[in-house]
């Protein structure tokens, strides 16, 4: 079973981040996960994306050829992607950020994020419903893997904003 | 390293399985292997070894210096290697261009050390965050004159790690620079890396001599010796210098006697071990009458692609170079008497195309399917190069 | 052994003597001058590393029984950090001249400065690239003729000492190569300071160039030194008109201060990691 997740953004809502988040949700999953990135020279601002590769098998191609999941975080992303991916895929948006007129499952993981108190914590939202949708993860995994990644003194809202996603679904 | 060191090396390097870059992977690759000295100088897509060094070396007592360029750089690991540290640089094409001169000082002087190239797009400033195999034939000859080094190439994050400790490894049995040519692509990707256990490191520390100082010989041994090497502070006084030198070390710069035996034991002491250093991967190739030959990001294209085709019962298999330099030519050349073909995908415009073709010698026929821009194979490309290499034998 | 001179030669690699030096180089003389730090300061030469790049003042290591290490043109400060570094218990002195050092090696020169790692620089400066027979150096003098300047330089050349002053180094220093006592003495304290020391040692070239068009000779080259060079510590007891007027090259010490030095500061990191372990 090969799951291919495509994150795509701005440059500093924490796109790469989530990937890396994800892939090693699997791995503690004891999946195999291959993450890769790209994003132009400015460190802020500018499209990102994030590829995340999740296979039982050992992966060889590294590279995504048709995603299974799009989630889209930015209007240009939307604009960019959209056409390129295949209609089985599935298609997550953040409606605070992106106007879309197709089916997708739209949550609003920037205003969740404020409600609890901080914008930077819309990503963390955002994972949890990818997992909860997807079950590409385990929430267990998933939560092992915030942990590890996130400063210390945040685990609590991070916690919760991972919480706030999976109610989110 | 004892049980105690690796233990605390194991406490900074984190949770294993890890879920790292390439690059990051090699930095651990390095500590894992004794690495105590990293001298650099940043550059994309190479730069997160430096940080991971950066950060890492204080912890295991090593030592991180930041150089003003690369051919500093490079200096300061050779100086470092012989005062008696296992020692690595990373860099990515401009910069290892810039390290030539002194990657032949190393070689002539028989200094240890470990230079990991994480290959960029080239020629020049080129496509400084894409991936390329371009720097191939600059690892085997990038330095003037005549000599040996090894080079290895990895394809994943774990190989990065694995493939840095054996670097080590060779470079201070055979007292050589040893070239990891990575790439952008692995370089910077994240997988699953798992840690060896402190059992399952198995690493090669330098010999030192052990004979008095007056009997001591620094640069012989006869015609492929690997001597013990005296490094600074142990009291064997030994000169070391990269003109034309004695097994004394002492210069014989216009004799062509000692230039000749010199050189010749620099490129013995390589190519007669040359079969024990053949690190392959081969896969599919019972029966095979075609295969596909690749190395480093490229090879997991080519392993896909060559499933798919196995998937529609075509006889084709699958051989990696994971040993890159010296070019493990009987390998090759016994490919050749099995196969009617060999397909050749690379990112560059031919490089190891050609001491395959060299090596195959006319024996089987051989495609190229170059590819540069920065972006790597795609399956159903080398799925058609091979379809192609196929039908091109029937007409 | 009661004799200095004998005491001196023990120190040397005998079976590469003669030297390739020309009759009236001053290389030897500085190497004579080490050699004489080395023994009053008593240091164990097993620890100590001697480093050079390429050109004939490069070639001083190779005279010397001790460890050596005789790099490429221009990078033996770049190897020296790499010894010092990874062992500070070696002492690293390295021989270079105006060529090898400011030339083609002139970045690592005013980094190492900067970045203050605990090496001993001893630059022997002739004027001209001596070993290729004479050519244009980056402290060629304004209109000095040379095989690659013959109608006169017309480049403004380096003051090293100022140079090397400017980018930090907390130590430096310049004689003419006859003030042996001097020289030998201000070696002995470069060795000992705690960062990066730089001793410009004038040394002629009597084959390749000499300062001066028309000198004749080495008395005449040692004669120029004199007229062209000023004690520092009597400049400094000019008035400032005097020193307006004042355009001989200062010789002595000319920088000495107290600076963080690179190995001590990184140990300090190391052992901050290891007590945080235990």
């Amino acid at each position: 079973m090969r799951k291919e997740i495509q994150l795509a953004g701005f440059g500093g809502q924490g796109i790469v981040l989530s990937g890396l988040i994800l892939g090693e949700a699997a791995i503690l999953d004891g999946m195999n996960a291959v993450q890769t990135q790209s994003y132009g020279p400015e460190s802020r601002g500018g499209a990102a994306r994030s590829d995340v590769i999740i296979s039982d098998a050992p992966i060889d191609y590294p590279k995504v050829v048709s995603p299974d999941i799009l989630v889209v975080l930015s209007q240009p992303a939307y604009d960019k992607y959209r056409s390129e991916v295949g209609k089985k895929a599935m298609l997550i948006i953040d409606s605070d950020l992106v106007e879309s007129d197709e089916s997708a499952l739209c949550v609003p993981f920037s205003k969740l994020a404020d409600e609890l108190g901080r914008r930077i914590v819309a990503n963390v939202i955002m994972l949890g419903t990818l997992a909860k949708v997807s079950e590409c993860v385990t929430r267990d995994s998933l939560e092992r893997a915030v942990l590890r990644n996130i400063p210390k003194g945040t685990e609590e809202l991070n916690l919760k904003a991972l919480d706030a996603g999976f109610r989110s679904a | 390293m004892d049980k105690q060191g690796y233990d605390a090396i194991r406490k900074l390097l984190g949770e294993s399985p890890a879920f790292v870059q390439g690059d990051v992977a090699c930095a651990y690759g390095a500590v894992l292997a004794g690495c105590r000295y990293f001298a650099g100088y940043p550059i994309t897509p190479a730069t997160e070894t430096a940080e991971s060094m950066a950060s890492l070396m204080p912890g295991c007592g090593g030592t991180y210096i930041q150089m003003e360029d690369e051919i500093a750089s490079i200096a300061a690991v050779i100086g470092a290697s012989w005062a008696g540290e296992k020692a690595m640089t990373t860099t990515s094409g401009p910069g290892f261009s810039l390290m030539q001169e002194n990657i032949g000082y190393a070689c002539m002087t028989e200094t240890p050390c470990v230079i990991v190239n994480v290959q960029r797009s080239g020629p020049s400033t080129g496509q400084p965050t894409e991936p390329a195999q371009g720097d191939m034939m600059q690892a085997r000859w990038g330095s003037h004159g005549d000599y040996e080094l090894i080079a290895l190439v990895p394809n994943s994050v774990q190989e990065c790690l694995d493939l840095v400790i054996e670097a080590f490894n060779l470079s201070e049995r055979f007292r050589v620079p040893v070239i990891v040519l990575t790439d952008g692509e692995v370089g910077h990707m994240r997988e699953k890396t798992v840690i060896p256990e402190f059992d399952e490191l198995k690493l090669v520390e330098r010999e030192t001599p052990t004979v008095p100082r007056e009997s001591y010989v620094p640069f012989g041994g006869g015609e492929a010796a690997v001597p013990p090497m005296g490094f600074f502070g142990l009291g064997y006084r030994t000169y070391v210098t990269g003109l034309t030198h004695t097994e004394k070390g002492l210069p014989a710069t216009s004799s062509a006697e000692e230039h000749t035996k010199l050189v010749s034991r620099l490129c013995e002491k390589i190519r007669q071990a040359s079969e024990s250093l053949v690190r392959i991967e081969e896969r599919y190739l019972d029966e095979a009458e075609f295969a596909v030959v690749s190395y480093g990001i490229t090879s997991r294209v080519a392993l896909n692609a060559v499933r798919t085709l196995r998937r529609r019962k075509k006889k084709i298999g699958y051989l990696r170079l994971i040993g890159l330099w010296p070019f493990p030519e009987e390998r090759l050349l016994g490919l050749s008497k099995q196969v009617k073909g060999i397909l050749v995908p690379e990112m560059n415009l031919g490089q190891v195309y050609h001491p395959i073709r060299e090596a195959v010698a006319g024996k089987c026929r051989v495609a190229h399917l170059p590819k540069i821009g920065g972006e790597i194979h795609t399956p159903a490309e080398i799925v058609e190069a091979v379809q192609k290499l196929m039908g091109g034998r029937r007409r | 052994m009661f004799n200095k001179a004998e005491r001196i030669r023990e120190y040397l690699r005998s079976e590469m003597l003669p030297s390739i030096f020309c009759s009236g180089c001053g290389n030897g003389n500085v190497l004579n001058y080490t050699l004489r730090a080395i023994d009053e300061l008593r240091i164990d030469i097993d620890k100590v590393v001697f480093i050079s790049g390429i050109g004939c003042s490069s070639r001083l290591p190779g005279y010397i029984d001790a460890d050596g290490l005789h790099t490429t043109h221009g990078r033996a400060i770049a190897f020296a950090t790499g010894v010092k570094t990874a062992n500070p218990d070696l002492t690293v002195i390295i021989f270079t001249g105006d060529g090898d050092c400011a030339g083609i090696g002139g970045n690592h020169l005013i980094h190492a400065a900067r970045r203050n790692v605990d090496l001993t620089v001893i630059e022997m400066n002739n004027y001209n690239y001596g070993m290729t027979g004479g050519q244009l150096s980056p402290t060629t003098p304004v209109e000095g003729r040379t095989t690659t300047s013959p109608f006169g330089n017309l480049e403004e050349p380096f003051d090293l000492a100022a140079l090397v002053v400017g980018a930090g180094a907390p130590f430096v220093a310049r004689w003419p190569v006859g003030y042996p006592y001097e020289t030998v003495d201000t070696i002995k304290r470069g060795i000992e300071k705690k960062g990066f020391s730089f001793i410009e040692i004038l040394t002629p070239c009597p084959t390749g160039y000499s300062p001066e068009s028309g000198l004749k000779g080495n008395r005449q080259i040692w004669d120029w030194y004199k007229r062209n060079t000023l004690l520092a510590s009597k400049y400094r007891q000019l008035s400032d008109e005097e020193r307006a007027d004042e355009d001989r090259m200062l010789i002595g010490v000319l920088q000495d201060v107290e600076k963080r030095e690179f190995t001590d500061e990184w140990a300090k990191l190391v052992a901050q990691f290891a007590a945080s372990r235990e």
